[in-house]
C-alpha cells in the first residue's frame, strides 16, 4: 500500500510548506510527520517524501540516515533513551543502564519480545544539570532513583 | 563577586511563566520590539547591540552587535536576495544544560529577541533550530509564537510598522553537529547536516545562499534585557565590561556538586564561586580533581593550576600567579589561561573519579558524533575511542600512549569545521594534565576494576 498522510498532518504539511523557500526544506519536518504516523520511515515513505517535495529517493534517503532520530526499522511501542554522557555518568548513569537492562532482560538497542519497549542510550540531553535523566517517549525524566526508574518502566510494561 | 540577577529568569519557577501575561507582568512584555520597530532606525538597533558587548552564548564567544553589522546594509532591494536569522538552539554539547530552561519557561523572551534582531540585520523571517528532543521547549516556543502573532506583534505589520516578521520552530532530528551553523544551515534547507567549508561565511551565504546571521538562543533572549535597561547600562553590569565582554548571562554547574542549577548572574563569577556559593559545595566535600570549563569541547583545568600574566599590561595581570579558579569567567580571561569559556555550563568532577574513564566515555561522544566528512576527525576520533579503550582494559603499550598526542594533533588544523579542534583540544588536556594516571593503567598499577565515576553508588 503506498503511503499516505492523515488528513490533519496532510493540514499541517500545507501549513509548513508556507514557511521556507524551497521545498527541499520541508525533508526533515515531513520526515518527522511520516515517523510520527508509521513510527518508522519506510521505503515507501522515503518514496513518498520524494514525490510529494520533488526530490530523488536517494535525497531522502540519504537524509534518513545522516540523523540518529529517524528510525530505519521499526521500534518498540515505547523509546527509552538513557543519556550516557560524562555529566550524567559521573552522577549513575551507567547504573541505571546496567539497571534497565537487568529489568528489561535485554541490552541496549534491542527491544523487549512483547514489543512494549526498545532501550537505547543517548549522547547528552540538555538535562545534566538534573542528572542522572533518560527520556521515555517525549517525555524527560530527571534526577532518576532507582525506585523512580522501576515505577516508570512498570508503567511501560503494563500499557 | 558574584552579583545574582534576574533580567532573564524572572519568569522562571512563575506559575505559567512562560505565558505572555507572565511575561508583560514580569518583564516588559514587547516594549523593546516596539520601540525597536517603531522609534529606531535599522542602524541605530545594531550600534545599541553594540554597545551591550553581548558576546555570543553558543560556545565561541563572538561579538553580537559586530555579527549584526556584517549583514549587508541597508534595505534589500526589490528582487534582491532575502535576509535570514537563525536562531541556534541545538543545545547539545555535553554539560550544556541553559538554553533549554529559557525556551521551557521565557520563550517570550526568545522571541521578542528575535524580532529586534530580525529588524537590525534586515530579515524578515527567523529560523529557531531546536534539537528535535526537547518536545516541551519546542511546544513552549510555538506557544509564543502563537500568542505574539494573536496579539499583532508578529505578522505583516508588528506594532503597526510596515516591516513584516516571521518566526518558526525548525526541529533537529538527533545529531549534535547540526550545532555547529554552516552544518544547521545545510540541515535547515534539507540536507544532510554536514558543515560547509568557509568562507563564505553565512553573512554573504548563508540560508538558501541568502545573507545570514546564526545566533545563539540565548544570545538572542539577552537582546529585549539590554534594550530595556539601555545597552551601555547592560553591559556595565558585568565584572568584566572593561574589555567587552558585558552584561549577564546564564550559568549552569552539573557533575559531581551538593545542588546542580542553572543560575542568572552578571558575567564574571569564577569556579570557586560557582561550585561553592552558587552550588553548594562539591559533593562528599571531596576535593577537585578538575572541571570542564563550559560544554566538553573546552580543555579541563585543575584547581592547582596558576595564571602567568607578568606583563601589567594584560588583562588576566591582576591574577597572576593565582589559582585559575579565582579568575572572572570571560571570553578572554579563559582564552588567557588556556582553555575556553565555551557555553558557561561547568562540569565538576571530584577527587577519587578516575579520568582515564573521563576520556573514554568523551571520546565516545566524539567518536559517535563526527560526520565523517573529513578523515582526520572521522579516523581520529575513532582511534582516539580505541586506544582510550585499550588503556582502561590495560592493554595499551607506552608507545599507544605517546601515539594518542599524535593522533590528536593530527586532527587540529586539518578539518573542515570546529568539531575537530573540540575533540583533539579536550583529549590532549586530559592526556597532558593526567599522564601519571594513564601511566599507571599502562604500567598495570591501575585497573578498570577499581575505577570510579560517581562519587556515591547511585540509589
Ligand atoms: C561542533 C559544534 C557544535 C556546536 N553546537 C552549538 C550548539 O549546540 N549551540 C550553539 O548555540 N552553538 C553551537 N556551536 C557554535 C555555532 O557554530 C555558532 O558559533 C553559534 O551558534 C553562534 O552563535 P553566538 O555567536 O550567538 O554564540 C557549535 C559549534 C561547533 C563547532
Ligand atoms: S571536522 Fe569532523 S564534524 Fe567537522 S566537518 Fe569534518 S568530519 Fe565533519
Ligand atoms: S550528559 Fe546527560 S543530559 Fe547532559
Amino acid at each position: 500500500m503506498p503511503f499516505a498522510l492523515s488528513p490533519e498532518r496532510e493540514r499541517k504539511l500545507q501549513e509548513i510548506l508556507e514557511r521556507y523557500p524551497t521545498k527541499m526544506a520541508v525533508t526533515l519536518p515531513l520526515l518527522h510527520l511520516c515517523q510520527e504516523q508509521a513510527g518508522y520511515v519506510s521505503d515507501e515513505i522515503v518514496e513518498f517524501v520524494s514525490k510529494r517535495l520533488d526530490l530523488s529517493p536517494a535525497h531522502v534517503k540519504g537524509v534518513v540516515t545522516f540523523y540518529t532520530l529517524y528510525n530505519q526499522h521499526p521500534v518498540g511501542k515505547h523509546q527509552v533513551w538513557v543519556c550516557r554522557t560524562l555529566p550524567c555518568a559521573l552522577r549513575g548513569a551507567y547504573e541505571v543502564i546496567e539497571h534497565c537492562e537487568k529489568r528489561l532482560g535485554i541490552k541496549c538497542g534491542e527491544t523487549t519480545a512483547d514489543g512494549k519497549i526498545t532501550l537505547r542510550t543517548a549522547e547528552c540531553l540538555a538535562s545534566c544539570g538534573t542528572a542522572p535523566m533518560m527520556q521515555v517517549d517525549r517525555d524527560y525524566h530527571e534526577n532518576l532513583t532507582r525506585e523512580r526508574v522501576d515505577q516508570i518502566l512498570a508503567r511501560l510494561q503494563g500499557g | 563577586m558574584l552579583k545574582r540577577t534576574n533580567y532573564l529568569t524572572r519568569t522562571y519557577g512563575k506559575p505559567e511563566g512562560w505565558g505572555l501575561a507572565a511575561y508583560e507582568r514580569e518583564l516588559g512584555g514587547y516594549q523593546q520590539a516596539r520601540r525597536a520597530l517603531t522609534t529606531m532606525t535599522r542602524e541605530q538597533v545594531v550600534d545599541e547591540a553594540k554597545k551591550a558587548n553581548i558576546r555570543g552564548r553558543g560556545g565561541a564567544g563572538f561579538p553580537m552587535g559586530i555579527k549584526w553589522s556584517f549583514m549587508p546594509k541597508g534595505s534589500p532591494a526589490p528582487g534582491a536576495k532575502p535576509h535570514y536569522l537563525v536562531v541556534n538552539a541545538d543545545e547539545g554539547e555535553p554539560g550544556t544544560h541553559k538554553d533549554r530552561t529559557l525556551m521551557e519557561q521565557n520563550p517570550h523572551a526568545c522571541v521578542e529577541g528575535c524580532i529586534i534582531a530580525c529588524y537590525g540585520i534586515g530579515a524578515h523571517v527567523a529560523y529557531i533550530y531546536v534539537r528535535d528532543e526537547l518536545h516541551l521547549s519546542k511546544a513552549r516556543l510555538e506557544g509564543a509564537i502563537l500568542e505574539a502573532r494573536a496579539k499583532g506583534y508578529l505578522g505583516k505589520a508588528p506594532f503597526g510598522k510596515d516591516y513584516a516578521v516571521e518566526v518558526y520552530v525548525h526541529s533537529g532530528a538527533g545529531a549534535y553537529i547540526c550545532g555547529e551553523e554552516t552544518s544547521m544551515l545545510n540541515s535547515i534547507e534539507g540536507r544532510r547536516g554536514e558543515p560547509r567549508m568557509k568562507p563564505p561565511f553565512p553573512a554573504n551565504a548563508g540560508a538558501f545562499g541568502c545573507p545570514t546571521t546564526v545566533n545563539n538562543l540565548e544570545t538572542i533572549a539577552a537582546v529585549p534585557a539590554a534594550f530595556g535597561l539601555g545597552a551601555d547600562e547592560f553591559s556595565k553590569l558585568s565584572a568584566l565590561h572593561h574589555i567587552n565582554d558585558g552584561g549577564v548571562r546564564l550559568y549552569g554547574v552539573n557533575g559531581h556538586v551538593k545542588k546542580p542549577c542553572v543560575v542568572e548572574l552578571a558575567v564574571g563569577p569564577t569556579f570557586n564561586e560557582l561550585i561553592h556559593d552558587v552550588a553548594g559545595g562539591v559533593l562528599g566535600d571531596k576535593g577537585i580533581l578538575c572541571v570542564i570549563p563550559g560544554g566538553s569541547s573546552t580543555p579541563v583545568m585543575r584547581p592547582a593550576e596558576t595564571v602567568h600574566a607578568p606583563d601589567p599590561k594584560s588583562p588576566l595581570h591582576p591574577w597572576h600567579g593565582k589559582s585559575v579558579f579565582d579568575v572572572p569567567l570571560g571570553v578572554d580571561t579563559m582564552r588567557g589561561v588556556g582553555t575556553m569559556l565555551g557555553t558557561c555550563c561547568v562540569t565538576v568532577i571530584a577527587d577519587g573519579t578516575d579520568p582515564v574513564w573521563c576520556m573514554q566515555n568523551l571520546m565516545q561522544f566524539y567518536r559517535h558524533e563526527s560526520c565523517g566528512q573529513c578523515t582526520p576527525c572521522r579516523e581520529g576520533s575513532a582511534w582516539l575511542l580505541r586506544v582510550s579503550e585499550k588503556i582502561l582494559d590495560g592493554k595499551a603499550s607506552l608507545q599507544e600512549l605517546d601515539g594518542l598526542h599524535d593522533i590528536a594533533n593530527g586532527i587540529m588544523g586539518n578539518t573542515i569545521c570546529a568539531f575537530g579542534e573540540g575533540t583533539a583540544m579536550p583529549a590532549l588536556a586530559i592526556l597532558q594534565k593526567f599522564r601519571p594516571e594513564f601511566e599507571a593503567y599502562v604500567r598495570g598499577q591501575r585497573s578498570r576494576a577499581d575505577a570510579r565515576l560517581t562519587v556515591e553508588p547511585w540509589s
